[in-house]
Order: structure tokens, then sequence, then C-alpha cells
């Protein structure tokens, strides 16, 4: 395990939920897709962290937490994000009874 | 050794279980592959001896998000057919392959500067401790004796930096969640259903 074959998954992962955020039709697919983007990189935030650390080192060993705490902040995002968003893809189900991203073109009755 | 094992094949299921997610037809499969990705993050987290956020993953990703993947899925048909590809089918392939030949490109041609070994292990107990205290075993198996060091690695924590460096960030997070709560009530009580 190196720095350069966790950066290596991560990368993997991410462009795995591009390919899915940019080819399906399914906004509940889109949303998994963008979940396995935030995973892929939650994982680099933790492998810098743990492998490239900040020159503070001797100052301030709590900063070695850094890239944590951005992971916890990337995390409560990404859980408003799905919360507020499948509250609009149910909302747009019940107007259009579809949840196809070609086919819906508007967010209003 | 073990740790490499335990990396590789946590990088198999976890890609796998993440092209499954993308590319199998059945939403509700995919939203099962979806928790397995999520565990298998968690798992690299706990390799990264970042037990904190391993735990965290577990409980909002897999606990609390994928369950509301799989209510959305059940409440919306074609789940059979939901996960039809769109289109943009060939550009959606080539652009995140060149991404991903760049990235590799970057990641093997850079000069990490990375830590030394031993720094790596106050790493670990540093991370260690954002879940409890270290204990004296531990100091004396990283051979730190001096009571000095052993203070300042059990004064590291990510409350720290949470409530201290952070803490602008941290109240706008918790802002933010108020307002997503109280838009997705708003958004998933209706127009009709007063």
């Amino acid at each position: 395990m190196s720095l350069e074959s966790l950066l290596s998954v991560a990368a993997i992962l991410f462009c795995i939920g591009l390919y899915g955020a940019l080819s399906r039709t399914n906004v509940i697919a889109v949303f998994m897709s963008i979940e396995i983007m935030f995973n892929a990189v939650n994982l680099t935030f933790v492998a810098f962290g743990r492998y490239v650390t900040p020159q503070a080192f001797d100052v301030n060993l709590s900063s070695l937490l850094t890239g944590q705490v951005f992971v916890i902040f990337v995390i409560t995002v990404a859980a408003a994000e799905i919360a507020l968003g499948l509250g609009i893809v149910l909302a747009l189900y019940r107007t259009t009874n579809s949840i196809d991203l070609s086919k819906i073109v508007r967010l209003r009755h | 050794m073990i740790h490499d094992i335990a990396f590789w094949s946590l990088s198999v299921i976890t890609i796998v279980s993440a092209i499954g997610v993308v590319v199998v037809k059945d939403l509700f499969r995919s939203a099962l592959l979806l928790a397995v990705v999520f565990v298998g993050v968690a798992g690299f987290f706990f390799l990264l001896s970042a037990e904190f956020l391993a735990v965290v993953q577990v409980l909002i990703y897999v606990g609390a998000i994928s369950i509301l993947f799989i209510f959305a899925v059940m409440l919306t048909t074609d789940i059979q057919r939901g996960n039809s590809p769109n289109k943009l089918h060939i550009a959606a392939t080539v652009v995140p392959i060149l991404l991903l030949v760049v990235v590799l490109f970057g990641v093997f041609t850079s000069e990490w500067v990375e830590l030394d070994v031993d720094k790596q292990d106050t790493v670990n107990l540093v991370q260690a401790r954002a879940v409890g205290a270290i204990s004296e075993a531990e100091f004396a198996a990283d051979s730190i004796n001096d009571e000095f060091s052993q203070q300042v690695l059990q004064d590291a924590d990510i409350a720290d930096l949470l409530v201290g460096e952070y803490v602008l960030a941290f109240e706008g997070v918790s802002v933010l969640l108020l307002a997503a709560l109280i838009g997705s009530l708003a958004l998933a009580r209706g127009r009709g259903s007063k």
C-alpha cells in the first residue's frame, strides 16, 4: 500500500462515478454516481493526510488531522445534498410521473 | 504484507462494485452495490488508520444514505430498466478515460514529498487518538517514552480543528444542514397535502 496506489484507486473510482453521472438517464442513478465521486475524493483527502502531511508537523500535531476534518465536511455536505436531491426527485416523480433526465424539461407544474 | 493483501482485495471489491453501480440495469441492485462501495471505502479508511472516519462512513453512508437511496428507488417506477444509458454514451465513455489517463500520469510522474516512516507512525498514533486515548502500551510499542511528547500526542484531536481553526466552516455546515432539512421537508410534503 503506497500513496500512488491509493491515489490510483481513488482516480479509478472517480472516473467510474464520472462515467455514471454523464451516461445515465435516471436521476437516482446519477446521484449514486455522484456519491461514488464524493467517496473517491474523500479517499484522496485521507491518503494525503496520512502520507503527505502539512509542514506544520512540528508546530501543532492537530493539523495532521486536517484531511480528516475536510472529509467530515464533505460527508456532511453530501448528506445534505442527497436529502435535498432525493426530495426533489420524489416531487418530480409526483408531478411528471417520470424520473428520466432526458424527458424532464421543467421543474414547475 | 497483510496490509497489502487487505488493500488489494479491498481495491478489487470496491472498483468492481463501483462498475456494477453504473452498469447494472436494475436500480435496486445498483443501490445495494453502492452500499458495498461505501463499505469498501470505510475499509480503506481503517487501513489508513483513520478509524473515526471509517465509523462515520459506516454510520452515515452505509446506514443512512444507502437506505435513503433504496427508499427512493422503491418509491419510483421503472426499477428493472431504469439504469439505461443516454445518447451521450460515447462522449461519456471517452471523457472519464481521458481524465483517468491524465490523473494517473500526474500521480506517477509527480515526486511526492512523503513523510519518513517514523513520522508516519506518529500520524497513525494521532489519527488513532481521534477515537480514544493512546494507551501506555502503544506509546511503548512506538518507543515514545518522554512525557512531553506523550502529552503533545494526547492533545492532538479532530475536535481541536473542528471547533478551533475551522469553526467558521463548522458553523456554516450546521446552517447548511438545517436549511437542507427544512428544504427537504417542504419538498417532500408536497403541494396538495396540507
